[in-house]
């Protein structure tokens, strides 16, 4: 793996971002031209949290939503986990580590390499995930979430394309069998 | 009396002159007769590949590129899938048909996806390329697809009789469909069935035409020739990914220069489990199969 790839994927996915925080903003924009991360793929109107959290009381009681976000089903080791293991109780517009170390939502792989850390670095080879662009010039990679959901992250089944026709052989020479 | 021969007489003028012109007319029609499209003086090229254009946009009704890009320097191609990602979708079987303009009717698949099951393992003589379920992965099975393996001792190019196939110097094995006779001999001795034929004139729906081809890659192919997978050479040599790389919506299929130490097949020859399909054949194939977990 190059060394220099990491700071080059963590510059970029800071260079990304489309929305406030000052941090952000003056994140240093020494972005490998070779690299491109879509924003993340949030619910529409989703984003900011912060624009209905900011005013509400933090309640950290593991419990069922029923007024909001009730269509999020966790099935991602929801018996050890829960939202806020995740999201940042304190500032909703930021996910945490278990360090506590706050992250922005284009850093997620951070998150998610805390626990699977061989796709982690499989993914920054280039190796786990979907590229696109140029295989030796600029490239496009995606987030874990672009692919995983994070709250279900495995993969859902697809529906396949049409199998080949299978070879057909002329009537004389089966004697009209099939 | 015995002659010496050092007393011969000396060919008269005559002769002379009209076998020199004999040897020179024999030279100028071998040079000047059909060429392999590779063997051309680069005007001479040209010019075909402009007469080539100008048919296919006029058959086509849109206008038509044929690019003759080169080997790019210091590139060795090569392919690697993820066995433990495929889920057999056939998404790239599809986009390979509209990115390389495959016959639609008679129908031309250059990736063949074979549903495999688990229990047996990498076995293609119990292998089911027709698999057609609601929804993939089905339970028990895993797939591997399987197009041309550009192989670095290809058996294919050995046994064409008019050299109509050859590997190219970034190891991609390419046909002359003008140079082609159909004979089928190098679809006999590919071990992976990579290799199609046109068996009656090929059909591209006029919108579906991909306009932009190479002459030894995408560019619409006559009734009577023998096509395969060319890494899409088009793209390929423009630096782009493969279609079928870019398509897949699982990520298994990657593509790289293998001369590159930091591209994405070197890292997966270095730290994955990788095969390659018959090896005991030793056609050693550019195209690794390997599993990512």
């Amino acid at each position: 793996m190059r060394p220099a790839l990491v700071p080059a994927l963590l510059a970029v996915a800071c260079a990304t971002a489309t929305y406030g925080g000052d941090e952000r903003a003056e994140a240093p924009r020494t972005a490998d031209e070779r690299l491109e991360i879509p924003p993340p793929p949030f619910s529409e109107g989703i984003f900011p949290c912060s624009s209905c959290h900011a005013g509400m009381p933090v309640n950290r009681t593991r419990r069922a939503l029923t007024e909001m976000h009730d269509d999020i089903q966790l099935r991602h080791d929801e018996q050890h986990r829960w939202c806020l293991d995740c999201h940042d109780a304190t500032d909703r517009d930021w996910l945490h580590l278990a360090s506590g170390e706050r992250i922005p939502f284009e850093q997620s792989y951070l998150l998610c390499g805390q626990c699977h850390g061989e796709k982690l670095r499989d993914w920054r080879a280039g190796v786990h995930g979907r590229r696109t662009g140029n295989w030796n010039g600029q490239k496009r990679y995606l987030l874990c979430a672009h692919c995983h959901n994070p709250h279900q992250p495995r993969f859902r089944s697809l529906e396949p394309k049409p199998a080949p026709r299978r070879p057909e052989r002329p009537k004389e020479e089966t004697g009209g069998l099939p | 009396m015995k002659r010496d021969p050092s007393d011969a007489p000396a060919p008269s003028r005559r002769e002379f002159v009209s076998c020199a012109a004999g040897a020179a007319a024999g030279f100028l029609l071998t040079a000047c007769g059909p060429k392999r499209l590779v063997e051309m003086p680069k005007e001479r090229l040209h010019a075909a590949l402009r007469e080539l254009e100008r048919q296919y946009s006029e058959t086509y009704g849109t206008a038509v590129t044929v690019a003759e890009t080169p080997a790019l320097p210091g590139v060795q191609f090569a392919y690697a899938l993820d066995i433990s990602r495929c889920i057999g979708c056939r998404r790239c079987v599809y986009a390979c048909v509209e990115e390389n303009n495959q016959s639609r009717d008679p129908q031309i698949h250059w990736i063949r996806v074979h549903a495999m099951e688990k229990e047996r393992g990498v076995d293609f003589s119990h292998s089911d390329p027709y698999y057609d379920p609601k929804e993939v992965p089905e339970e028990g099975r895993f797939y591997v697809p399987v197009a041309c393996q550009q192989c670095e001792n290809p058996p294919c190019t050995k046994v064409c009789p008019v050299g109509a196939t050859w590997k190219e110097k970034d190891g991609i094995v390419v046909i002359d469909y003008d140079w082609c006779i159909g004979c089928r001999y190098c679809m006999a001795a590919c071990p992976y069935g990579a290799r199609h034929f046109n068996w009656a004139e090929p059909s591209i729906p006029k919108a579906e035409l991909n306009p932009n081809t190479h002459y030894l890659g995408n560019r619409p192919r006559p009734k009577g020739v023998v096509e395969k997978c060319t890494f899409c050479i088009h793209r390929a040599r423009a630096g782009r990914y493969p279609a079928c790389v870019e398509v897949c919506p699982v990520g298994a299929r990657k593509f790289g220069n293998l001369l590159d130490p930091d591209s994405e097949v070197r890292y997966i020859i270095e730290h994955k489990r990788v095969l390659v399909l018959k090896e005991d054949l030793n056609t050693v194939p550019r195209f690794f199969y390997f599993y990512a977990t």
